[in-house]
């Protein structure tokens, strides 16, 4: 083809148009700003009377030795984790809604929490890793959480490995993916009950206490594991992001534009379900964020999965910090279970956004 | 030459949809494909850009076979514009600018925006650039979608039935800019229709399929009334208007 020569039109257009996209980075700028400010009041809220500038001095090292404990080894992991697994939640909706082409999909669509339901059932229940001790301020308490978090962990990835066995046969189709995953959740569910059903009445309170989903269950191990796997998936999401886009046009268009469209979904589902596994089984049962993070950047930023997928990320850290904090502090000193607070805080949120219709420019 | 097709051949399972077909397509060269609802004229449109993969034959594009080229290669080579195509949510430039693809290492270049640009003011669509896709018409979406095919800088287009559900005055347009630029930048073009006059209008070339078979195949000598009813089973009579031919169905 003779192949259109690169000058440019009328150059004001281009200008318009970075102009546009700019508004954007601005956007996604303001976000991670208000991410930093939340997570300062985060580590700021709590039992220990601390202010802001306290809170800043000893993250640079500038803090008393006992302030200097309380954030670094307790609410700075809670805080760190809580960021980490609400983008990574967040940002695994945003590539399964895109992959499945469904925007009803989230990180509990491939059935990924209930397997990791059912490996905790199982540590807790089969193997003993959970009891009840009256005496305790928390009632219920898990004494090896590593085999928890483990066998959880490992559910997630049989799971997801099924699914994907399940879903090949069909070419990656979102429908297999879609259909297999509500088996395979199914099949789950089913299994947590077979299991609760023989069990003692202490061990489902601990298994109970487990699905509530706790920010405070994370050390700076899990942080650290957490935070590897999460950064990594983001940046193998923003290589991906123009296949991702190309995928919205349709699937033969996608094809039409060099994208594999099979490939792109296997890649995208085995690490969305990678970061959920890890999240679920390190924290426990965190809803909601995974479908209501990237719809609400949707109506906010747009479909381009350029500005997409870091707005989704910083949207979950958002909701998930903003959550902690409430319910650290509604009625202190109970903490209330951080799920449930995120459905709260979201959902209203989401109807608002969706009564509003999308935003023009 | 700008495409050679070999002994293609396409099944379904227990269906066989084509086979044998050989034809070429030369530079500047617009070809109709013809035929009935279900003949397989979307699906060899597919199998010519390896989203189907046929069961037998070679395509050559350049002297390129395509099952030898990568997906991208393939992409830069060939533009295709689907029958249906998902009304996403972004604006006219994003989505005329995600056809770069194929040529996008990490970011947009500033060469991809202009090429954008330029395309988009040959299609009339520049004043459009910023407007969402949902807020346009038929007409102008369906322009959008093509434009995407050719900021592919493709050497073959590839438009599966891009004039229907379109009105007349759409899609005198569409086939006009399609005929400009196969002309002007000397690509190909293959173009799926069911509108006799209107590829008459558009083609160089006609190519009536029919029961998996290339029943006819050439210029405008291949379009008499007997092979029209004979593809159609539909009696026409071929009339002449200002020199050109029109299709009367009887």
């Amino acid at each position: 083809m003779k192949k259109v020569a690169a000058t440019p039109g009328r150059p004001g257009r281009l200008e318009i148009y970075q102009h546009y996209t700019g508004k954007k980075k601005v956007i996604i700028l303001l976000m991670s700003l208000l991410t930093a400010i939340l997570a300062v009041l985060a580590i700021n809220s709590g039992g220990m009377d601390l202010n802001p500038f306290q809170v800043v001095m000893a993250i640079l090292g500038q803090g008393n030795p006992v302030s200097d404990v309380v954030i670094w080894n307790i609410r700075l992991p809670r805080v760190m984790a809580g960021v980490i697994a609400g983008a990574g939640l967040s940002v695994a909706g945003c590539v399964m809604q895109n992959n499945l082409r469904n925007p009803l999909a989230s990180p509990s669509t491939l059935g990924i929490s209930n397997a990791a339901a059912f490996g905790a059932n199982m540590a807790i229940i089969v193997f003993g890793a959970g009891s009840i001790q009256s005496a305790s301020t928390d009632a219920v308490i898990i004494n090896n959480p590593y085999i928890v978090t483990i066998t959880a962990f490992m559910w997630s990835i049989i799971a997801t490995m099924i699914i994907i066995l399940l879903a090949r046969f069909r070419d990656f189709s979102p429908e297999a993916m879609i259909l297999a995953g509500v088996a395979i959740s199914s099949l789950f569910s089913a299994g947590i009950i077979l299991i609760q059903y023989f069990a003692q009445d202490t061990q489902i309170a601990a298994v109970v206490f487990w699905t509530f989903g706790d920010l405070g269950r994370a050390s700076w191990r899990e942080v650290i594991i957490m935070g590897i796997l999460v950064g990594l998936a983001i940046i193998y999401f923003m290589l991906m992001r123009w296949d991702y886009n190309a995928l919205d046009s349709g699937e033969e268009t996608a094809k039409g534009l060099g994208v594999n469209v099979a490939r792109v979904r296997l890649g995208g589902m085995l690490v969305s379900s990678l970061i959920t596994a890890a999240a679920v089984s390190f924290l426990g049962i965190i809803g909601f964020i995974g479908l209501v993070g990237p719809q609400i950047m949707r109506r906010v930023i747009g479909g381009d999965h350029r500005f997409l997928i870091p707005a989704s990320a910083l949207m979950g850290a958002l909701i998930l910090l903003a959550s902690d904090i409430m319910a650290r502090t509604i009625i202190t000193p109970i903490v209330l279970p951080v799920g449930a607070i995120t459905s709260f805080l979201g959902a209203p949120l989401f109807l608002y956004l969706l009564a509003r219709g999308y935003k023009r420019r | 030459m700008i495409l050679s097709v070999q002994g293609l051949e396409f099944r379904y399972p227990g269906r066989a949809v084509f086979q044998d077909f050989d034809f070429t397509v030369e530079r500047g060269e617009c070809l109709a494909i013809l035929g009935t609802n279900g003949v397989g004229k979307s699906t060899l449109l597919k199998c010519l850009n390896r989203i189907l993969k046929p069961r037998a034959g070679v395509v050559y594009i350049e002297k390129a076979e395509i099952s030898k080229l990568s997906r991208t290669e393939l992409a830069q080579r060939v533009g295709y514009v689907a029958q249906k195509h998902e009304n996403i949510r972004c604006t006219v430039f994003d989505a005329v600018l995600l056809g770069r693809k194929p040529y996008i290492k990490w970011d947009v270049s500033r060469r991809d925006q202009e090429i954008t640009n330029r395309v988009l003011k040959i299609l009339e669509l520049e004043d459009y650039s910023l407007r969402y896709l949902d807020e346009l018409s038929g007409g102008e979406l369906q322009k959008v979608v093509i434009a995407r095919a050719l900021v592919q800088e493709p050497d073959l287009l590839l438009l599966d039935e891009p004039t229907s559900n379109l009105d007349l005055k759409n899609q005198l347009e569409v086939i006009n800019i399609v005929k400009k630029v196969v002309k002007g930048q000397q690509i190909a073009a293959i173009v799926t229709m069911h509108d006799l006059n209107l590829a008459i209008r558009f083609a160089d070339k006609f190519m009536f399929l029919k029961n998996g078979n290339i029943f006819a195949a050439g210029g405008l000598e291949v379009m008499t009334p007997e092979n029209v009813e004979s593809v159609y089973a539909v009696p026409v009579t071929i009339e002449r208007w200002r020199d050109v031919p029109v299709v009367v169905p009887q």
